[in-house]
């Protein structure tokens, strides 16, 4: 049983990853449409799985995965994000995410990755 | 660092792509013109703001008719005005990520801001380029708007 917090500024784009993603064996799950909000939800909530978007008012999502791997360093981080160069996906994955997809993304790439995400629960 | 067709063909490629992958049919893009004295912004403009390796912003402006039929696609409520000017931030915001894969982690890009209406004239930022790429989407018209220029010129 995992909890699961969907952090993106979009409220479509959550609603789309909500809708699209296969979420068995997930008990709770919390959305986010800030960092700062993704922040306080993490705190209090401490979710197994997270996704994350990058570019987002208040905090920006790259800071959010430092913070979130500081509080708790098994919580397996997706980022689904536009920015597509290939230093940023680097820089996420150093600061401690476990995998990085690109908008636009297919349900089947999503699922995918995030499969992978849980596999290592 | 002035925009050139090179550039331009980042964000044709970018619009295809997305509307292929979002809603499974790809958008026909026309020839890209530059922006003269004519108002192209249509009932819904996503916005985002350029820096970095360049200045300037980036446009995705669509009709009410394609941003209902859009949301619609994604299972929203096509009424929801909120959601309308999400979709197109969101348009725009991915388009401008996406061109990061090209133009490296120097192109910076803002969040999305978003204007609602028909406006009669939006005011482009000074010293770019700025071209206009028509496209249609299942016979919906829209529009993004690339104007890009060089971050030293026009502080």
């Amino acid at each position: 049983m995992a909890k699961l917090l969907i952090v993106d500024d979009s409220m479509i784009v959550r609603r789309t990853i909500l809708r699209q993603l296969e979420t068995d064996g997930v008990t709770d799950i919390l959305e986010a449409a800030n960092g700062r909000q993704a922040l306080d939800l993490f705190e209090r909530h401490l979710p197994d799985l997270v996704t994350m978007d990058i570019t987002m008012p208040e905090v920006d999502g790259l800071e959010c995965v430092s913070n979130m791997v500081r509080i708790a360093p098994d919580v397996r981080i997706l980022v689904i994000s536009a920015l597509a160069d290939e230093e940023t996906a680097i820089e996420a994955v150093e600061r401690g995410a476990n995998g990085y997809v690109c908008k636009p993304f297919t349900a089947v790439e999503l699922n995918a990755a995030f499969e992978e995400l849980r596999g290592g629960l | 660092m002035a925009m050139d067709e090179k550039d331009l063909r980042v964000f044709i490629r970018g619009v295809g792509n997305y509307f292929e992958k979002v809603f499974g049919e790809k958008a026909l893009v026309d020839p890209p013109f530059m922006h003269g004295q004519e108002s192209v912004i249509q009932d819904y403009t996503g916005v985002i703001g350029i820096s970095g390796r360049q200045r300037g912003a980036i446009y995705f402006t669509a009709s009410r008719a394609m941003v209902r039929e859009m949301l619609q696609e994604l299972g929203e409520s096509p009424d929801d005005s909120e959601g309308a000017g999400d979709m197109v931030g969101e348009v725009a915001n991915t388009l401008s990520g996406n061109a990061r894969r090209e133009f490296g982690g120097e192109f910076l890009i803002s969040v999305p801001m978003v204007i609602h209406g028909k406006v009669e004239a939006i005011t482009f930022p000074k010293n770019t380029n700025s071209f206009i790429i028509p496209f249609i989407w299942r016979h919906h018209r829209a529009y993004l708007i690339v104007c890009l220029g060089d971050p030293e010129i026009g502080k």
